[in-house]
């Protein structure tokens, strides 16, 4: 089935008949990765941008590889190397890649609302591969299959997610996607980046990861985004000493609790390595999820355009 | 069956082609032990299944099955969007075999050229041959059955409809008047 939507700028924009569909028929998808062909013709003649203004590796190559796989063009630019760097607008740059017939554009901006611009400029189905603090729905869809394929359920189950909450696009998305879909999700961080408003996604809130371990049949945890944080705010020894998953920590977990990190990991902060690599990990079922999932993202918004 | 339909196989019918094709990809191939079945979604597994019980009361070999989804093939996507995809399940080694597609109805052609694509890209079968239970004619593409379990001349507005019990609840072939 068609997406309900012509972008797919967040979760919201995805009905529960569109989310049950695509979480349906991504085992088929998934199922061209496992042979020896790694391609199918379905998109044959179509053209995909990735414009990722933002540093990504395991996100833009996904949504390559996704692409690539149904046999789409996939045609990569990145911030360092694009126009932008000499000051052209984000509206300029969407007129010029629209204006070579392409059939869809992912984008990738540091700026929250910079995918639903760009949709609101061209025509063609835009895919929000993360704006800012705002949302990141194809990782939310991966990460819920994961959980679904491990658990075979994801309603009624619990999700503890962990982390900087505040600037993580991809604790919105997943909050509201594991929402939907019938689990309770706590939100656990330090009370600086647990953002007010928040249960209005539907989670509850708790400012300590010991105090919800117990519980919770997923741990999924947040990289602390460097990148945003001030120096001087932030003790990267004092969060690791509260929220990091460790190996003690774990041991004092639900039985078959399970571990999730969107990557990429900044291992001792966070998670600790024993605990990434460790048979309660689901990290690189993440990864291989998320080319399956975007293959089905792909093939369910061009299927509909006409050439 | 509603006025201006008409059955133009029962039960019986089916089961004698079916029965005759089984014998035409024994003698065809000289026995069965390199051949493979492979079933094209959906009706076209239920064929496939069949003629591999055939076979195996005639021959007393077990030919294995595949099941073979070709959404991902078709060239249709821009004027038939979005049909639902359910997967492709061919558990032996195509390499080498004598692999027999089997679909309900041919009719233009494009499905089993979408699904010899399909094939080709899970090995390099030494022959691909086609078994269909009904021939209605108007190809697009030049493509023949190997095996026909019987030919219908239609016009372009008639449906053909063949019932399986396995999804249908009862064998038959009909033609819708369109």
């Amino acid at each position: 089935m068609p997406l309900s939507s012509h972008d797919l700028i967040s979760i919201a924009d995805l009905s529960d008949g569109d989310i049950g569909s695509l979480l349906e028929s991504v085992a088929t998808y998934a199922d061209v990765s496992e042979r020896v062909i790694k391609k199918v013709p379905a998109l044959r003649g179509r053209t995909i941008i990735n414009l990722f203004l933002e540093p990504s590796t395991r996100t833009r190559t996904s949504f390559e590889i996704a692409g690539k796989r149904l046999s789409a063009d996939v045609i990569n630019i990145s911030g360092a190397g694009s126009s932008l760097k000499k000051g052209e607008s984000l509206k300029d740059t969407a007129k010029t890649i629209e204006a070579m017939q392409v059939d869809a554009v992912v984008v990738r901006h540091w700026a929250a609302g910079a995918a639903h611009k760009l949709a609101e400029y061209i025509e063609p189905p835009v895919i929000n591969a993360g704006d800012g603090a705002h949302e990141h729905p194809t990782q939310a869809l991966l990460d819920a299959l994961t959980i679904q394929n491990r658990l075979k359920k994801i309603s009624g189950i619990k999700v503890a997610v962990v982390g900087d909450i505040l600037h993580s696009r991809v604790a919105r998305s997943l909050i509201m996607l594991l929402g939907r879909l019938g689990a309770e999700v706590t939100a656990v961080a330090p009370p600086m980046w647990s953002p007010k408003g928040l249960e209005a996604l539907g989670c509850s809130i708790s400012y300590s990861l010991d105090d919800v371990l117990d519980s919770v049949d997923v741990v999924y945890l947040l990289r602390i985004q460097r990148e945003r944080l001030s120096d001087h705010m932030f003790s990267e020894q004092e969060y690791a000493r509260t929220y990091c998953l460790n190996r003690e920590r774990l041991n004092r977990a639900k039985p078959g609790c399970l571990v999730m990190h969107p990557g990429p990991m900044n291992r001792g902060i966070e998670i600790s390595a024993d605990v990434a690599d460790g048979e309660k990990s689901l990290i690189t079922a993440q990864v291989s999820n998320g080319v399956a999932v975007r293959m089905a993202v792909f093939y369910q918004i061009l299927g509909d355009v006409v050439s | 069956m509603t006025s201006g339909d008409s059955q133009i196989m029962d039960a019986a019918a089916m089961r004698r082609a079916l029965t005759r094709i089984a014998h035409e990809i024994i003698e065809r191939n000289r026995g069965v032990e390199n051949v493979g079945l492979v079933g094209v979604r959906t009706r076209g597994i239920h064929i496939a299944k069949r003629l591999q019980a055939k076979i195996r009361d005639i021959e007393q070999v077990e030919c294995p099955v595949g099941e073979l989804d070709i959404t991902f093939y078709r060239d249709d996507i821009s004027t038939n969007p979005h049909p639902q995809v359910a997967g492709t399940d061919i558990q032996f080694d195509i390499n080498g075999k004598d692999i027999i597609l089997c679909d309900d109805v041919l009719f233009t052609g494009r499905s089993i050229r979408a699904a010899m694509d399909a094939v080709i890209d899970y090995g390099r079968p030494k022959t691909i041959q086609f078994a269909c239970l009904i021939d209605r004619g108007h190809r697009e593409l030049p493509i023949r059955a190997d095996f026909v379990g019987k030919s219908v001349p239609t016009s372009l507005k008639e449906k053909v409809s063949v019932r399986v019990n396995e999804e249908d609840g009862n064998d038959a072939v009909e033609i819708k008047r369109g």
